[in-house]
């Protein structure tokens, strides 16, 4: 008489048990996260959008005709045009001394670089009052050599280098860390110099991090409200950017023009996150095809 | 690590030269004025009553934000890490909103929802909850705005987490419940704390995104930041000084705590790796 066959739970391998794994506990668990999140992150963007056109496609349209709001929008460009790659160049010189060298103080290197993040921006702000303004370190100085900072655009340029000195140094560091320097090694054998590995090696093999962090920066940048408020000073059609615009028209009562401008810098977060997760497929194929992380 | 690659020296000093200009500075000049407040005017500012109630409301309410988050951070980094579902990569996509957005228009997008003809103000106030222009407003600003940090501190390590413990404490008999509390909880306690910390620091600092649905009332719904704020429009310097470096102190605080816990974190790990 034949035996009967094993049960296949002893030829497959045992079935992962793990916490949570339940349909009940999975079901519910997806289903409140999901709910949750559509009421507190999906609603607030659909709330922008909704408000923007309440009263049609025209008025949205109307609310960008304002010469006070045009304004803005070129001083937003204009600032992030100068903060964004200036920042871009801090980041790197950053990470290449922090990754690819060890010396005393490194790690206090890091935790500086990474300061601004903690800080309130309303605490930039009034740190930099207190060095331009009139009261400041450097205010009579500058007093007696004419040169206006604060409440001006100079302020607000320097307002936000400080908010987002971080961004780019942060998305360069773990990964120039983790690339190690053997491939800088190599080209250092082969004759290169240093601006040569930084343009063909280094830079080629962190392109996609660079990219986010510099993405990431401007659109910090074109949304900084607490430090920017302190240091311009509002003065209508001369130190205002789109978020202190926001605030102006919201004031104003003129809540449509307001949620009109908000659209605006919330399709540059949007686009800004898009370009994040492409980055990151880009990124995951490229560590399948070479075993290696590439960002 | 290594002499061969070039660059130390003048990569170090645009780094440093660079810190010391755009962040030290400003951040010297601000100490510099608060301890040209001195000790006793300083106290007199910081005991004042408007003052104090800023702090009380400001901290209040971070704690507030910070328990929902930890919360809400939590399952949605076990829903990100645990389960596979459509749509998933639109929800981990969504995770980093809040730090994309301006606060400013995350503050109008909170004030038109709870207004009280909004989307949530209207049914919340027939059940006799009111958001706007109360400390709920603020708590619910300042979750907004620190949602990534317990999601995108956890979501790392509880992907590493290895499966064998798990399973075999199940095998043993154990409840999803106590091999959560006992086993998984604990391996990613300092990465909680770390994200339940970075959230409560942020939510101390946040300004844009509450002053549009706080109602900003002295004494009640008045933070810390905005008082900053404030003290600085009326040119009362010493004030503005004393406060802002109170709320810098803070913030030390906060990122030498979570310095402490990454510390314990890998002496627990046994590694520096």
């Amino acid at each position: 008489m034949a035996r009967e066959p094993l049960p296949p739970t002893n030829t497959h391998p045992p079935r992962r048990i793990r916490v949570g794994d339940g349909p009940l506990a999975r079901v519910l668990l997806i289903g409140t996260v999901l709910l949750v999140t559509a009421l507190v992150l999906v609603a607030p963007l659909l709330a922008i959008f909704a408000e923007a056109f309440r009263h049609g496609m025209g008025a949205y349209a109307a609310s960008f005709s304002a010469p006070d709001t045009q304004y803005a929008i070129g001083l937003t460009l204009f600032t992030a045009l100068i903060v964004v790659p200036i920042n871009v160049g801090f980041g790197i010189a950053a990470a290449w001394c922090i990754a690819k060298f060890r010396f005393t103080g490194r790690n206090l290197l890091v935790a500086m670089v990474e300061l601004p993040f903690s800080i309130s921006p309303i605490i930039a702000g009034v740190a930099y009052l207190f060095v331009y303004g009139a009261q400041g370190l450097l205010g009579p100085w500058l007093a007696e050599h004419d040169i206006k900072i604060m409440f001006a655009v100079p302020a607000i340029i320097l307002a936000s280098l400080f908010v987002t000195a971080p961004f780019v140094a942060r998305e360069l560091i773990p990964l120039m860390i983790a690339q190690g320097t053997e491939e800088e090694e190599a080209a250092v054998t082969l004759g290169a110099g240093g601006w040569r590995i930084l343009r063909l090696v280094t830079l080629p093999n962190v392109r996609f991090a660079l990219l986010y962090g510099a993405a990431l920066c401007n659109a910090r940048v074109m949304g900084e409200f607490g430090a920017v408020s302190v240091v311009a000073g509002n003065i209508r059609g001369q130190t205002n950017t789109l978020p202190l615009q926001i605030e102006l028209l919201y004031q104003d009562n003129n809540a449509v023009a307001a949620f009109a401008v908000a659209t605006l810098l919330t399709l540059v977060a949007l686009v800004t996150l898009v370009a994040k997760a492409i980055i990151e497929r880009l990124d995951a194929a490229r560590v399948k095809a070479q075993g290696k992380p590439g960002h | 690590m290594n002499r061969v690659i070039p660059g130390l020296p003048l990569s170090l000093g645009i780094t440093v030269l660079y810190l010391s200009l755009i962040v030290l500075l400003p951040l010297g000049a601000l100490v510099w004025q608060a301890l040209d407040v001195g000790w006793e005017r300083y106290l007199a500012i910081m005991s004042g009553a408007r003052t104090m109630a800023a702090f009380r409301i400001t901290l209040s309410t971070a704690a507030l934000a910070t328990l929902f988050n930890c919360i809400y951070g939590l399952a949605l980094a076990w829903v990100l890490v645990r389960y596979e579902f459509p749509g998933k990569r639109y929800l981990d996509a969504l995770v980093d909103v809040p730090f994309a957005l301006p606060t400013a228009v995350a503050g109008l997008a909170l004030s038109a929802l709870f207004a009280k003809n909004g989307w949530f103000g209207g049914p919340l106030a027939q059940i006799g909850i009111e958001v706007a222009y109360t400390p709920l407003g603020i708590a619910m600003a300042m979750a907004f705005t620190s949602i990534p940090f317990v999601v995108r501190t956890v979501q790392p390590v509880l992907e590493d987490l290895a499966a064998d413990v798990e399973e075999a404490a199940a095998t043993l008999g154990a409840s999803d419940l106590r091999i959560f509390a006992r086993i998984i909880f604990p391996a990613i306690l300092p990465a909680f704390l770390t994200g339940a910390s970075l959230g409560f620091a942020r939510s101390l600092g946040e300004f844009g995104a509450i002053i549009f649905i706080a109602g900003n009332l002295p004494l009640k719904t008045e933070v810390v930041s905005l008082l900053t704020f404030i003290r600085i429009e009326e040119y009362d310097y010493p004030a503005a000084a004393a406060i802002a470096a109170t709320l810098l102190g803070f913030a030390f605080v906060m990122l030498f705590l979570v310095n402490m816990i990454q510390l314990w974190q890998q002496r627990r790990i046994g590694t520096g790796d």
